[in-house]
């Protein structure tokens, strides 16, 4: 391994020079405007600024559900800019998990079937999937309400069986958008701690992008954005 | 493809009361779809029964009858029809297709009733009583029988009695001695009713009649014609019955005699030709193979013979199942129109009401083709329910309808039936209108479904 892939390994997403512009009713908005730094691999990182400034975007574009108009982006050593769309369907299934801010679990499915849905798309075995469902919901404290649909389940609930499902695949990478956003303060508070632990127990790399300081607290990097630039990053000692 | 039917099965539920009203319209549309097509299935049927029973299935004629022999049918003998009867009887091909096969004799004249000074011109039909009788057993499809036998009105052995119309036997004034029922007076004749053509009429009648031996009790008309020498020619005809005609012409001026009669009366003293051979098969579907059968046959021996079925002799059934088949097309096209617009609608609220689900399982790893056949797979659904319940609902209401006693008066004929859907043997209508319904409904599903699968994962997971 050379010097640059073993420094590219040790990164999760790089960006180079990224710009993202789309057009709001006519107007031209530029939300991430020539964005470059790297991410570095199994860290707690929050994306952090004001209302409007791109954390969003730029999460969207971490997540390989956006594209960016120019400049390069690396996800777990892939340029995404160059996959296909099918390609970075595959691609999303097999390395990123998200968490949204609104759980947005399928209503019709089971929390156990929410949780077993990712393992579906990948076509894992009908063992292996029933195992890992099962040790996933056991590790968000879910295995009572395997069963329950989500109209059936709390707030936090909704948001363990997300992050169940999230994790269930061993993502290498897992993306929340303000995943505390619409909880109680206790119920984000036990919801941070149960990423964390996770997140140390499977050494995933968490991104977030929020605004509640609980969760900020726990941040081992920080990446401020304001105006679509990044502003300032800080980095926790490992 | 568990987890699709799935999470399409759950969706349908959960829309209630829109997947019902869907599944209604679809439904709906296949029992409409399923009745009138056993309704025409049964009215084509029972036509095409009632034209066997009458004319066969296959007429062979002396070339150049069909277009011109009408004129003249005496002009369009078949000479040793005897012989060409027995070529088509041991051919071992046509053995096994044929049910009967006989001769028979077409004619135009005057018919007259002297007695009460009456005269109209008929259209006759010189038959084999006997194989008339076995003719009017033919019943393929097994329908419940309304005509009634021509035994023992008419029978090999009464070589004068006959059957005519009941319109004809108004015109002739035998109402009375035919027993028939609301039937007008005829009016007085201008003068006595011995005009000079009248007794010229009946003066021959008289003198070519010496031979006939009088039926007892049976009203007696005589009936004149050009023999194949254009001689005029009468014979009489004792009338046995009065039946009534589908069409009204045909009712006014219907004659059925006895083939020697009506050889007699076209040939005087000629040779006793046939006009043509009629050939009733055991089975309709045999028609092509005995056709051309025949053609060969006669190719092969020379004789300048051609062959016509039914449907040619009487384009009339062919117009029937033409129009019959536009009825269909047209409420197929209406139902059709009206599940497309049903499915698209509901398949679309939807995809409106799940735009940020769509956007959630794209972002988790779902391809564009995969929330197309989602949504496919629903419309598929809502197909397989719909037109389920209609075959379903459609083969109650057809035994219902089977069971309660209608009749009707089909096109052509002059008594009621008893009104049937055809609910037997009806395999390929039940696959079609299934398979045509989910199929349109998963066709409809399309089109939502493309709008869903074309969405951006963004824009999706925005979306309030």
């Amino acid at each position: 391994m050379t010097d640059k892939e073993s420094a590219g390994a040790a990164q999760v997403a790089r960006l180079r020079e990224v710009v993202k512009t789309y057009d709001d009713e006519g107007l031209r908005v530029t939300a991430v405007n020539g964005m470059t730094f790297d991410i570095p691999r199994q860290r707690f990182a929050m994306i952090v600024g004001p209302s409007g400034s791109g954390k969003t975007t730029l999460l969207n574009l971490l997540g390989c559900i956006d594209t960016p108009s120019s400049g390069r982006i690396e996800v777990c050593g892939e340029d995404v800019a160059a996959l296909s769309d099918d390609a970075l369907s595959d691609f999303r299934s097999r390395h990123i998990g998200f968490i949204f801010q609104n759980f947005n679990l399928v209503p019709v499915l089971s929390a156990y079937e929410n949780v077993e849905y990712p393992l579906l798309l990948l076509g894992t075995g009908a063992d292996e999937r029933r195992d890992r469902t099962e040790a996933m919901l056991e590790s968000v404290g879910l295995t009572a309400q395997r069963d329950h649909r989500p109209n059936q389940l709390s707030g936090g609930q909704k948001q363990r069986v997300a992050i169940a499902r999230a994790l269930v695949k061993g993502p290498e990478l897992v993306l929340a958008d303000e995943p505390t956003a619409n909880l109680d303060s206790h119920t984000g508070a036990a919801i941070i701690e149960l990423m964390r632990g996770i997140q140390h127990e499977r050494a995933a790399t968490f991104i977030f992008s929020t605004h509640d300081p609980q969760l900020i607290s726990h941040a081992e990097e920080t990446y401020t954005i304001r105006d679509g630039k990044l502003v300032e990053h800080r980095s926790e000692a490992a | 493809m568990t987890l699709l039917l799935k999470i399409a099965s759950r969706n349908i539920l959960r829309n209630g009361r829109r997947s019902l009203m869907t599944v209604l319209a679809i439904a709906v549309g296949a029992s409409a779809m399923l009745l009138f097509g056993e309704y025409i299935a049964f009215m084509i049927l029972g036509l095409q029964t009632t034209m066997v029973q009458r004319i066969g299935h296959l007429t062979v004629s002396k070339q150049g009858y069909f277009e011109l022999g009408s004129g003249n049918p005496a002009a369009y003998g078949i000479s040793h029809y005897r012989d060409v009867m027995k070529l088509i009887e041991d051919d071992p091909v046509l053995k096994r297709m044929v049910n009967v096969v006989t001769p028979n004799v077409t004619l135009y004249g005057i018919a007259g009733n002297f007695d009460v000074d009456a005269s109209k011109t008929f259209f006759g039909s010189g038959v084999v009583p006997s194989d008339r009788e076995r003719m009017r057993q033919w019943n393929e499809y097994r329908f419940e029988r309304t005509r009634p036998a021509l035994a023992p009105v008419m029978s090999d052995a009464e070589p004068a009695r006959g059957v005519i119309g009941v319109g004809l036997a108004r015109i002739l004034g035998l109402c009375r001695p035919l027993e028939l029922g609301d039937c007008p007076d005829l009016p007085k004749p201008a003068q006595d009713g011995t005009g000079p053509a009248v007794r010229d009429f009946k003066e021959l009648a008289q003198r070519d009649l010496p031979g006939n031996r009088p039926a007892r009790g049976l009203p007696r008309i005589d009936l004149l014609a050009a023999t194949a020498g254009g001689a005029p020619n009468v014979v009489s005809l004792y009338v046995a019955r009065a039946e009534p005609q589908g069409v009204k012409e045909l009712d006014d001026s219907y004659v059925v005699m006895p083939l020697a009669l009506a050889q007699q009366l076209l040939y005087g003293r000629g040779e006793h030709k046939a006009v043509g051979i009629v050939l009733q098969l055991h089975r309709s579907e045999d028609i092509p193979a005995a056709r051309a059968r025949l053609a060969s046959l006669f190719r092969q021996h020379g004789l300048g013979l051609e062959v016509h079925d039914f449907t040619e002799l009487q384009p009339v059934y062919k117009q029937i199942i033409g129009m019959m088949s536009a009825i269909f097309s047209f409420i197929a096209a209406i139902m059709g129109v009206i599940v497309l617009f049903t499915v698209v609608n509901t398949m679309s609220m939807s995809v409106m009401e799940r735009v940020n689900e769509i956007g959630t399982t794209r972002a988790l790893g779902v391809r564009r083709a995969g929330i197309r056949r989602q949504f496919v797979a629903e419309g598929l659904l809502l197909g397989v329910l719909g037109a389920s319940a209609g075959l379903l609902a459609g083969a109650a209401l057809a035994y219902l309808v089977n069971r309660a006693g209608l009749t009707w008066t089909p096109p052509m004929q002059a008594r009621p039936v008893p009104l049937r859907l055809l609910s037997s043997g009806m395999q390929t209508l039940v696959i079609s209108v299934w398979l045509g319904l989910v199929g349109l409904a998963t066709l409809a599903a399309l089109i939502p479904a493309n709008r869903a699968a074309r969405m951006q994962v963004v824009d999706a997971l925005r979306h309030v």
